[in-house]
Protein backbone atom coordinates (compact mmCIF):
# COMPACT_ATOMS: atom_id res chain seq x y z
CA UNK A 1 0.00 0.00 0.00
CA UNK A 2 2.66 2.70 1.09
CA UNK A 3 4.95 1.05 -1.51
CA UNK A 4 1.98 1.48 -4.42
CA UNK A 5 1.33 5.39 -3.38
CA UNK A 6 5.22 6.38 -2.70
CA UNK A 7 6.11 4.88 -6.47
CA UNK A 8 2.81 6.61 -7.71
CA UNK A 9 4.56 9.71 -6.21
CA UNK A 10 7.95 9.30 -7.43
CA UNK A 11 6.70 8.69 -11.38
CA UNK A 12 4.56 12.21 -10.80
CA UNK A 13 7.95 13.77 -9.28
CA UNK A 14 9.70 12.67 -12.40
CA UNK A 15 6.62 13.92 -14.49
CA UNK A 16 6.51 17.31 -12.66
CA UNK A 17 10.36 17.99 -13.59
CA UNK A 18 9.30 17.30 -17.34
CA UNK A 19 6.64 19.48 -17.16
CA UNK A 20 8.79 22.53 -15.11
CA UNK A 21 11.03 22.08 -17.87
CA UNK A 22 9.02 22.89 -20.36
CA UNK A 23 7.22 25.47 -18.22
CA UNK A 24 10.65 27.37 -17.66
CA UNK A 25 11.24 27.23 -21.77
CA UNK A 26 8.08 28.97 -22.12
CA UNK A 27 8.71 31.28 -19.65
CA UNK A 28 12.02 32.39 -21.17
CA UNK A 29 10.19 32.88 -24.76
CA UNK A 30 7.23 34.71 -23.30
CA UNK A 31 9.80 36.85 -21.55
CA UNK A 32 11.77 37.81 -24.09
CA UNK A 33 8.94 38.00 -27.09
CA UNK A 34 6.91 39.96 -24.31
CA UNK A 35 9.26 42.68 -23.14
CA UNK A 36 10.56 42.91 -26.75
CA UNK A 37 6.34 44.22 -27.51
CA UNK A 38 6.57 46.73 -24.48
CA UNK A 39 10.18 47.98 -25.66
CA UNK A 40 8.96 48.58 -28.94
CA UNK A 41 11.10 45.50 -30.91
CA UNK A 42 9.87 42.56 -31.71
CA UNK A 43 11.69 39.85 -29.58
CA UNK A 44 13.74 36.66 -31.16
CA UNK A 45 12.58 35.63 -34.80
CA UNK A 46 14.94 33.41 -36.11
CA UNK A 47 15.10 30.12 -34.28
CA UNK A 48 11.88 28.35 -35.40
CA UNK A 49 8.34 30.15 -35.79
CA UNK A 50 8.37 32.97 -33.94
CA UNK A 51 11.26 32.71 -32.71
CA UNK A 52 9.66 29.45 -30.47
CA UNK A 53 12.74 27.34 -30.76
CA UNK A 54 14.95 30.27 -28.97
CA UNK A 55 14.81 28.77 -25.39
CA UNK A 56 15.39 25.34 -26.60
CA UNK A 57 18.58 26.84 -28.45
CA UNK A 58 19.87 28.42 -25.39
CA UNK A 59 19.60 25.75 -23.40
CA UNK A 60 21.78 23.33 -25.61
CA UNK A 61 24.26 26.02 -25.63
CA UNK A 62 24.23 26.72 -22.03
CA UNK A 63 25.25 22.82 -21.77
CA UNK A 64 27.39 22.86 -24.35
CA UNK A 65 30.23 25.39 -23.10
CA UNK A 66 32.80 24.97 -20.95
CA UNK A 67 31.99 24.62 -16.69
CA UNK A 68 35.01 27.26 -15.74
CA UNK A 69 35.76 26.64 -12.10
CA UNK A 70 38.28 29.55 -10.71
CA UNK A 71 41.34 28.33 -9.64
CA UNK A 72 40.52 30.21 -6.06
CA UNK A 73 37.81 29.25 -5.52
CA UNK A 74 36.36 26.94 -2.51
CA UNK A 75 35.18 24.19 -5.17
CA UNK A 76 33.28 22.04 -2.82
CA UNK A 77 30.90 25.09 -1.77
CA UNK A 78 31.22 25.85 -5.55
CA UNK A 79 29.81 22.53 -6.89
CA UNK A 80 27.51 22.27 -4.39
CA UNK A 81 25.44 25.51 -4.28
CA UNK A 82 23.16 25.60 -7.31
CA UNK A 83 22.03 22.57 -6.14
CA UNK A 84 21.15 23.89 -3.14
CA UNK A 85 19.32 26.53 -4.85
CA UNK A 86 17.63 24.66 -7.39
CA UNK A 87 16.21 21.33 -5.11
CA UNK A 88 14.35 24.34 -2.24
CA UNK A 89 12.64 25.56 -5.45
CA UNK A 90 11.73 21.62 -7.02
CA UNK A 91 10.73 20.37 -3.66
CA UNK A 92 7.80 23.21 -2.90
CA UNK A 93 6.17 21.50 -6.01
CA UNK A 94 4.98 18.13 -3.79
CA UNK A 95 2.45 20.14 -2.38
CA UNK A 96 1.49 22.89 -4.92
CA UNK A 97 -1.94 22.09 -6.57
CA UNK A 98 -3.00 22.15 -10.35
CA UNK A 99 -6.60 20.87 -9.49
CA UNK A 100 -8.00 19.24 -6.57
CA UNK A 101 -6.75 15.58 -8.14
CA UNK A 102 -3.57 17.09 -9.67
CA UNK A 103 -1.18 16.90 -6.84
CA UNK A 104 1.92 14.82 -5.98
CA UNK A 105 1.01 14.91 -2.25
CA UNK A 106 -1.71 17.13 -0.34
CA UNK A 107 0.40 18.31 3.02
CA UNK A 108 -1.88 19.90 5.60
CA UNK A 109 0.81 21.85 6.66
CA UNK A 110 1.09 22.81 2.99
CA UNK A 111 1.63 26.22 3.30
CA UNK A 112 4.12 26.55 6.27
CA UNK A 113 5.97 23.48 3.92
CA UNK A 114 6.41 26.02 1.56
CA UNK A 115 7.66 28.92 3.27
CA UNK A 116 10.21 25.94 5.13
CA UNK A 117 11.57 24.77 2.20
CA UNK A 118 11.74 28.17 0.02
CA UNK A 119 14.04 29.46 2.68
CA UNK A 120 17.25 27.34 2.06
CA UNK A 121 17.40 28.86 -1.40
CA UNK A 122 19.16 31.59 0.20
CA UNK A 123 22.08 29.35 1.69
CA UNK A 124 22.56 28.37 -2.39
CA UNK A 125 22.88 31.83 -3.00
CA UNK A 126 25.28 33.03 -0.22
CA UNK A 127 27.08 29.77 -0.93
CA UNK A 128 27.21 30.70 -4.40
CA UNK A 129 28.50 34.40 -3.85
CA UNK A 130 31.33 33.19 -0.83
CA UNK A 131 32.84 29.93 -2.58
CA UNK A 132 32.99 32.06 -5.90
CA UNK A 133 36.40 34.00 -4.22
CA UNK A 134 35.50 36.80 -6.31
CA UNK A 135 35.19 40.53 -5.25
CA UNK A 136 32.07 40.92 -6.66
CA UNK A 137 30.45 37.26 -6.49
CA UNK A 138 31.11 38.11 -2.20
CA UNK A 139 29.28 40.75 -2.27
CA UNK A 140 26.53 39.68 -4.43
CA UNK A 141 26.08 36.64 -2.25
CA UNK A 142 25.90 39.20 1.16
CA UNK A 143 23.39 41.56 -0.99
CA UNK A 144 21.27 38.50 -1.58
CA UNK A 145 21.44 37.00 1.91
CA UNK A 146 20.27 40.74 3.15
CA UNK A 147 17.56 41.31 0.59
CA UNK A 148 16.48 37.71 0.86
CA UNK A 149 16.37 37.75 4.08
CA UNK A 150 14.46 41.02 4.61
CA UNK A 151 11.33 40.35 2.09
CA UNK A 152 10.98 36.90 3.46
CA UNK A 153 8.89 38.29 6.36
CA UNK A 154 6.11 39.84 4.31
CA UNK A 155 5.79 37.07 2.59
CA UNK A 156 5.40 34.50 5.67
CA UNK A 157 3.02 37.39 6.92
CA UNK A 158 1.07 37.81 3.85
CA UNK A 159 0.40 34.21 4.11
CA UNK A 160 -0.89 34.17 7.61
CA UNK A 161 -2.87 36.31 6.22
CA UNK A 162 -4.69 34.02 4.09
CA UNK A 163 -4.22 30.99 6.80
CA UNK A 164 -6.41 32.87 8.89
CA UNK A 165 -9.54 33.54 6.49
CA UNK A 166 -9.50 29.74 5.28
CA UNK A 167 -8.63 28.93 9.17
CA UNK A 168 -5.94 26.28 7.75
CA UNK A 169 -2.73 25.79 5.75
CA UNK A 170 -3.83 23.14 3.27
CA UNK A 171 -3.86 24.36 0.13
CA UNK A 172 -6.60 22.76 -1.30
CA UNK A 173 -8.78 23.96 1.48
CA UNK A 174 -7.84 27.17 0.98
CA UNK A 175 -9.07 27.22 -2.64
CA UNK A 176 -12.03 25.40 -1.74
CA UNK A 177 -12.89 28.90 0.66
CA UNK A 178 -12.45 30.96 -2.85
CA UNK A 179 -15.42 29.38 -3.85
CA UNK A 180 -17.59 32.65 -3.73
CA UNK A 181 -15.44 35.21 -2.97
CA UNK A 182 -11.86 34.97 -4.35
CA UNK A 183 -8.89 36.31 -1.25
CA UNK A 184 -8.30 39.64 -3.75
CA UNK A 185 -11.47 41.22 -3.11
CA UNK A 186 -11.61 40.30 0.66
CA UNK A 187 -7.44 41.17 1.35
CA UNK A 188 -6.03 43.11 -1.43
CA UNK A 189 -3.87 44.12 0.69
CA UNK A 190 -2.48 40.79 1.36
CA UNK A 191 -2.02 40.39 -2.54
CA UNK A 192 -0.45 43.24 -2.80
CA UNK A 193 1.92 42.49 -0.01
CA UNK A 194 2.75 38.97 -1.33
CA UNK A 195 2.94 39.88 -4.64
CA UNK A 196 6.00 42.83 -4.37
CA UNK A 197 7.46 40.70 -1.70
CA UNK A 198 7.56 37.59 -3.62
CA UNK A 199 9.30 39.47 -6.81
CA UNK A 200 11.90 40.53 -4.37
CA UNK A 201 12.43 37.10 -2.98
CA UNK A 202 12.80 35.82 -6.88
CA UNK A 203 15.49 38.77 -7.51
CA UNK A 204 13.37 40.21 -10.53
CA UNK A 205 13.87 43.56 -11.57
CA UNK A 206 12.71 46.39 -9.14
CA UNK A 207 14.11 44.15 -7.01
CA UNK A 208 17.45 42.55 -8.55
CA UNK A 209 19.88 44.22 -6.32
CA UNK A 210 22.10 41.11 -6.28
CA UNK A 211 22.21 39.88 -9.64
CA UNK A 212 22.56 43.63 -10.80
CA UNK A 213 24.38 43.43 -13.74
CA UNK A 214 25.77 47.25 -13.81
CA UNK A 215 27.24 47.35 -10.46
CA UNK A 216 28.08 43.82 -9.43
CA UNK A 217 28.33 42.38 -13.32
CA UNK A 218 26.22 39.34 -12.21
CA UNK A 219 26.40 39.14 -8.61
CA UNK A 220 26.56 35.51 -6.85
CA UNK A 221 26.61 33.84 -10.48
CA UNK A 222 29.74 35.97 -11.85
CA UNK A 223 32.16 32.81 -11.61
CA UNK A 224 29.18 30.40 -13.11
CA UNK A 225 29.62 29.15 -16.60
CA UNK A 226 27.96 26.09 -18.12
CA UNK A 227 25.48 23.75 -16.74
CA UNK A 228 26.17 25.40 -13.34
CA UNK A 229 24.72 28.54 -14.59
CA UNK A 230 22.08 27.02 -16.26
CA UNK A 231 21.06 25.32 -13.01
CA UNK A 232 20.68 28.67 -11.16
CA UNK A 233 18.55 30.01 -14.13
CA UNK A 234 16.41 26.96 -13.89
CA UNK A 235 15.50 27.17 -10.45
CA UNK A 236 15.05 31.55 -10.94
CA UNK A 237 12.14 30.98 -13.40
CA UNK A 238 10.89 27.93 -11.45
CA UNK A 239 10.67 30.06 -8.49
CA UNK A 240 8.98 32.74 -10.58
CA UNK A 241 6.77 30.59 -11.43
CA UNK A 242 5.66 29.28 -8.06
CA UNK A 243 5.04 32.80 -7.16
CA UNK A 244 2.96 33.75 -9.57
CA UNK A 245 1.06 30.52 -8.95
CA UNK A 246 0.90 30.95 -5.28
CA UNK A 247 -0.84 34.47 -6.20
CA UNK A 248 -3.22 32.62 -8.31
CA UNK A 249 -4.14 29.90 -5.62
CA UNK A 250 -3.77 32.29 -2.31
CA UNK A 251 -5.69 35.34 -4.02
CA UNK A 252 -7.18 34.44 -7.32
CA UNK A 253 -9.24 31.35 -6.59
CA UNK A 254 -7.02 28.87 -7.90
CA UNK A 255 -9.13 26.68 -10.54
CA UNK A 256 -12.37 28.78 -9.28
CA UNK A 257 -14.15 29.63 -12.34
CA UNK A 258 -17.87 30.60 -12.82
CA UNK A 259 -20.32 27.79 -14.76
CA UNK A 260 -16.91 26.01 -16.14
CA UNK A 261 -16.78 22.13 -14.97
CA UNK A 262 -14.21 20.85 -13.57
CA UNK A 263 -12.07 19.09 -15.99
CA UNK A 264 -11.11 22.44 -17.00
CA UNK A 265 -9.42 23.29 -13.60
CA UNK A 266 -5.92 23.14 -14.54
CA UNK A 267 -6.18 25.14 -17.82
CA UNK A 268 -7.83 27.73 -15.57
CA UNK A 269 -4.76 27.82 -12.68
CA UNK A 270 -2.33 28.17 -15.56
CA UNK A 271 -4.33 30.78 -17.39
CA UNK A 272 -4.51 32.62 -14.11
CA UNK A 273 -0.97 31.89 -13.26
CA UNK A 274 0.78 33.22 -16.58
CA UNK A 275 -1.35 36.07 -16.71
CA UNK A 276 0.35 36.33 -13.01
CA UNK A 277 3.65 36.04 -13.90
CA UNK A 278 3.00 38.56 -17.43
CA UNK A 279 2.42 41.32 -14.75
CA UNK A 280 5.76 40.34 -12.94
CA UNK A 281 7.64 40.41 -16.65
CA UNK A 282 5.58 43.71 -17.37
CA UNK A 283 7.13 45.17 -13.93
CA UNK A 284 10.61 44.78 -15.60
CA UNK A 285 9.66 46.97 -18.16
CA UNK A 286 8.65 49.62 -16.62
CA UNK A 287 10.31 50.29 -13.06
CA UNK A 288 14.21 50.79 -13.27
CA UNK A 289 16.45 48.65 -10.46
CA UNK A 290 16.07 50.06 -7.00
CA UNK A 291 19.14 51.16 -4.87
CA UNK A 292 20.26 48.71 -1.57
CA UNK A 293 19.21 51.87 0.43
CA UNK A 294 16.11 52.02 -1.34
CA UNK A 295 15.53 48.04 -1.40
CA UNK A 296 16.14 47.41 2.51
CA UNK A 297 14.18 50.39 3.79
CA UNK A 298 10.81 49.73 1.35
CA UNK A 299 11.47 46.36 2.80
CA UNK A 300 11.40 47.42 6.74
CA UNK A 301 9.57 50.69 6.64
CA UNK A 302 6.79 49.69 4.48
CA UNK A 303 6.03 46.17 3.49
CA UNK A 304 7.09 44.99 7.13
CA UNK A 305 4.60 46.63 9.12
CA UNK A 306 2.07 46.69 6.47
CA UNK A 307 2.30 43.05 6.72
CA UNK A 308 1.26 43.29 10.34
CA UNK A 309 -1.36 45.58 9.91
CA UNK A 310 -2.98 43.00 7.22
CA UNK A 311 -2.80 40.07 9.91
CA UNK A 312 -4.28 42.70 12.64
CA UNK A 313 -6.88 43.94 10.70
CA UNK A 314 -7.96 40.36 9.76
CA UNK A 315 -7.90 38.90 12.69
CA UNK A 316 -10.24 42.00 14.18
CA UNK A 317 -12.60 41.78 11.42
CA UNK A 318 -12.63 37.79 11.85
CA UNK A 319 -12.75 37.62 16.02
CA UNK A 320 -15.77 40.48 16.15
CA UNK A 321 -17.49 38.78 13.18
CA UNK A 322 -17.41 42.17 10.88
CA UNK A 323 -18.89 41.70 7.76
CA UNK A 324 -16.15 41.02 5.29
CA UNK A 325 -16.37 44.27 2.81
CA UNK A 326 -15.23 46.00 5.64
CA UNK A 327 -11.30 43.92 5.70
CA UNK A 328 -11.99 44.79 1.68
CA UNK A 329 -12.85 48.48 2.13
CA UNK A 330 -9.57 48.58 5.34
CA UNK A 331 -7.19 46.85 3.11
CA UNK A 332 -8.18 49.17 -0.20
CA UNK A 333 -8.05 52.38 2.10
CA UNK A 334 -4.68 51.63 3.47
CA UNK A 335 -3.17 50.86 -0.01
CA UNK A 336 -4.08 53.90 -1.37
CA UNK A 337 -3.13 56.09 1.91
CA UNK A 338 0.50 54.30 1.59
CA UNK A 339 0.39 54.50 -1.96
CA UNK A 340 0.03 58.10 -2.01
CA UNK A 341 2.53 58.48 0.99
CA UNK A 342 5.12 56.57 -0.97
CA UNK A 343 4.48 58.86 -4.29
CA UNK A 344 4.97 61.78 -2.11
CA UNK A 345 7.88 61.09 -0.39
CA UNK A 346 9.49 59.25 -3.31
CA UNK A 347 9.10 61.76 -5.62
CA UNK A 348 9.96 64.97 -3.41
CA UNK A 349 13.97 65.55 -4.24
CA UNK A 350 12.82 65.69 -8.19
CA UNK A 351 9.82 67.75 -7.56
CA UNK A 352 11.24 69.91 -5.77
CA UNK A 353 14.55 69.82 -7.93
CA UNK A 354 12.09 70.70 -11.17
CA UNK A 355 10.40 73.91 -9.39
CA UNK A 356 13.78 75.22 -8.46
CA UNK A 357 14.80 74.78 -12.54
CA UNK A 358 11.81 76.56 -13.83
CA UNK A 359 11.65 79.30 -10.96
CA UNK A 360 15.30 79.97 -12.37
CA UNK A 361 14.31 79.86 -16.05
CA UNK A 362 11.31 81.88 -15.37
CA UNK A 363 13.62 84.45 -13.51
CA UNK A 364 16.18 84.52 -16.31
CA UNK A 365 14.04 85.23 -19.25
CA UNK A 366 13.04 87.94 -17.07
CA UNK A 367 16.28 89.31 -16.85
CA UNK A 368 16.85 89.40 -20.66
CA UNK B 1 -3.06 9.12 10.42
CA UNK B 2 1.00 7.92 11.10
CA UNK B 3 0.83 6.01 7.90
CA UNK B 4 -0.54 9.21 6.12
CA UNK B 5 2.32 10.95 8.04
CA UNK B 6 5.06 8.13 6.43
CA UNK B 7 4.13 8.65 3.21
CA UNK B 8 4.20 12.22 3.33
CA UNK B 9 7.63 13.24 4.39
CA UNK B 10 9.20 9.65 2.50
CA UNK B 11 7.95 11.84 -0.68
CA UNK B 12 9.25 14.92 0.53
CA UNK B 13 12.48 13.09 0.99
CA UNK B 14 12.07 11.66 -2.37
CA UNK B 15 11.60 15.17 -4.17
CA UNK B 16 14.76 16.28 -2.83
CA UNK B 17 16.27 12.94 -4.17
CA UNK B 18 14.90 13.51 -7.60
CA UNK B 19 15.59 16.86 -7.51
CA UNK B 20 19.61 16.01 -6.81
CA UNK B 21 19.41 13.58 -9.18
CA UNK B 22 18.14 15.67 -11.95
CA UNK B 23 20.86 17.95 -11.51
CA UNK B 24 23.03 15.43 -11.13
CA UNK B 25 21.97 13.97 -14.93
CA UNK B 26 22.37 17.50 -16.09
CA UNK B 27 26.01 17.73 -15.08
CA UNK B 28 26.57 14.29 -16.26
CA UNK B 29 25.48 15.08 -19.66
CA UNK B 30 27.58 18.53 -19.74
CA UNK B 31 30.69 16.57 -18.32
CA UNK B 32 30.10 14.45 -21.41
CA UNK B 33 29.65 16.79 -23.96
CA UNK B 34 31.05 20.31 -23.06
CA UNK B 35 34.80 21.11 -24.05
CA UNK B 36 37.63 21.37 -21.38
CA UNK B 37 40.51 23.46 -21.81
CA UNK B 38 41.54 24.56 -18.68
CA UNK B 39 44.14 28.02 -18.48
CA UNK B 40 45.47 29.87 -15.96
CA UNK B 41 43.72 33.28 -16.97
CA UNK B 42 40.64 31.55 -17.56
CA UNK B 43 40.81 30.16 -14.28
CA UNK B 44 40.99 33.94 -12.59
CA UNK B 45 38.38 35.57 -11.23
CA UNK B 46 36.54 37.82 -13.34
CA UNK B 47 36.96 41.34 -11.82
CA UNK B 48 36.42 43.34 -14.81
CA UNK B 49 39.72 42.58 -16.46
CA UNK B 50 41.63 44.14 -13.72
CA UNK B 51 44.18 41.45 -12.43
CA UNK B 52 42.33 40.52 -8.47
CA UNK B 53 43.84 41.42 -5.11
CA UNK B 54 44.73 37.95 -3.70
CA UNK B 55 42.39 37.77 -0.56
CA UNK B 56 38.79 37.67 -1.85
CA UNK B 57 37.25 37.36 1.37
CA UNK B 58 38.46 40.39 3.25
CA UNK B 59 36.40 42.03 6.30
CA UNK B 60 33.13 43.05 5.23
CA UNK B 61 30.53 45.59 6.83
CA UNK B 62 28.53 45.02 9.99
CA UNK B 63 24.93 45.98 9.00
CA UNK B 64 24.67 42.74 6.97
CA UNK B 65 24.94 40.97 10.29
CA UNK B 66 22.27 43.53 11.89
CA UNK B 67 19.39 42.29 9.11
CA UNK B 68 20.13 38.93 9.97
CA UNK B 69 19.43 39.92 13.58
CA UNK B 70 16.77 41.17 12.73
CA UNK B 71 15.33 38.80 10.47
CA UNK B 72 16.30 36.14 13.13
CA UNK B 73 13.18 37.45 15.69
CA UNK B 74 10.78 37.86 13.21
CA UNK B 75 11.28 34.20 11.70
CA UNK B 76 11.17 33.05 15.01
CA UNK B 77 7.91 34.73 15.43
CA UNK B 78 6.59 33.45 12.50
CA UNK B 79 6.57 30.00 14.30
CA UNK B 80 4.47 31.40 17.18
CA UNK B 81 1.57 32.96 14.60
CA UNK B 82 0.82 29.79 12.66
CA UNK B 83 -0.26 27.68 15.31
CA UNK B 84 -2.05 30.66 16.53
CA UNK B 85 -3.80 31.60 13.03
CA UNK B 86 -5.29 28.16 13.04
CA UNK B 87 -6.89 28.10 16.34
CA UNK B 88 -8.03 31.76 17.78
CA UNK B 89 -11.24 31.83 16.36
CA UNK B 90 -11.70 28.59 18.17
CA UNK B 91 -10.14 29.36 21.59
CA UNK B 92 -10.65 31.41 24.89
CA UNK B 93 -10.57 35.11 24.74
CA UNK B 94 -7.23 35.57 25.58
CA UNK B 95 -5.26 34.03 22.59
CA UNK B 96 -6.58 36.40 20.79
CA UNK B 97 -5.91 39.45 22.79
CA UNK B 98 -2.10 38.21 24.36
CA UNK B 99 -1.20 37.72 20.32
CA UNK B 100 -2.40 41.95 19.71
CA UNK B 101 0.03 42.29 22.55
CA UNK B 102 2.72 40.01 21.15
CA UNK B 103 2.31 41.65 18.12
CA UNK B 104 2.50 45.16 19.67
CA UNK B 105 5.78 44.63 21.45
CA UNK B 106 7.35 43.35 18.16
CA UNK B 107 5.89 46.36 16.42
CA UNK B 108 7.71 48.68 19.10
CA UNK B 109 10.91 46.82 18.30
CA UNK B 110 11.12 47.91 14.77
CA UNK B 111 10.23 51.51 15.44
CA UNK B 112 12.90 51.48 18.18
CA UNK B 113 15.19 50.34 15.69
CA UNK B 114 13.99 52.50 13.37
CA UNK B 115 14.48 55.57 15.33
CA UNK B 116 17.82 54.25 16.39
CA UNK B 117 18.64 54.35 12.98
CA UNK B 118 19.31 50.52 12.63
CA UNK B 119 16.95 49.91 9.59
CA UNK B 120 18.52 52.76 7.62
CA UNK B 121 20.92 51.28 4.57
CA UNK B 122 24.07 53.13 5.44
Amino acid sequence: MIGREVALAAAGLVALFVGLSVVVLSLVWLERKFLGRLQGRIGPMRVGPFGLLQPVADAVKLILKEDVVPAWADKGLFWIAPILMFVPSFMVWVTIPFSRDLVIRNLDMGLFYFIAVSVVSVVGLVMAGWSSASKYAILGGLRSAAQLVSYEIPVIMAVLGVVMLAGSMNLLTVVDKQASVPYILVQPLGLAVFLIAGVAEVGRTPFDIYPAESEIVGGPFVEYSGAHWAIFFLAEYINTFVVALLVTLLFLGGWQWPHLPGVWAPVVVLVKTYLVVMVIFWFRATFPRLRIDQLMAFGWQVLIPLSFVNIVLTGIQLYYRWPSWSLSLMSLGIILAMAYWQYRTQTAPAQALARSYSQRAYSQRRGA
Amino acid sequence: MPEGYAINWTVVVLAAAVGVLAVAFMFAVAALMAPRRPSAAKAMPYESGIPPAPYPWAQLSIRYYIFAIFFLVFDVEAVFLFPWAMVFLKSAPPVFYEMLIFIGVLLFGIVYGWRKGALRWR
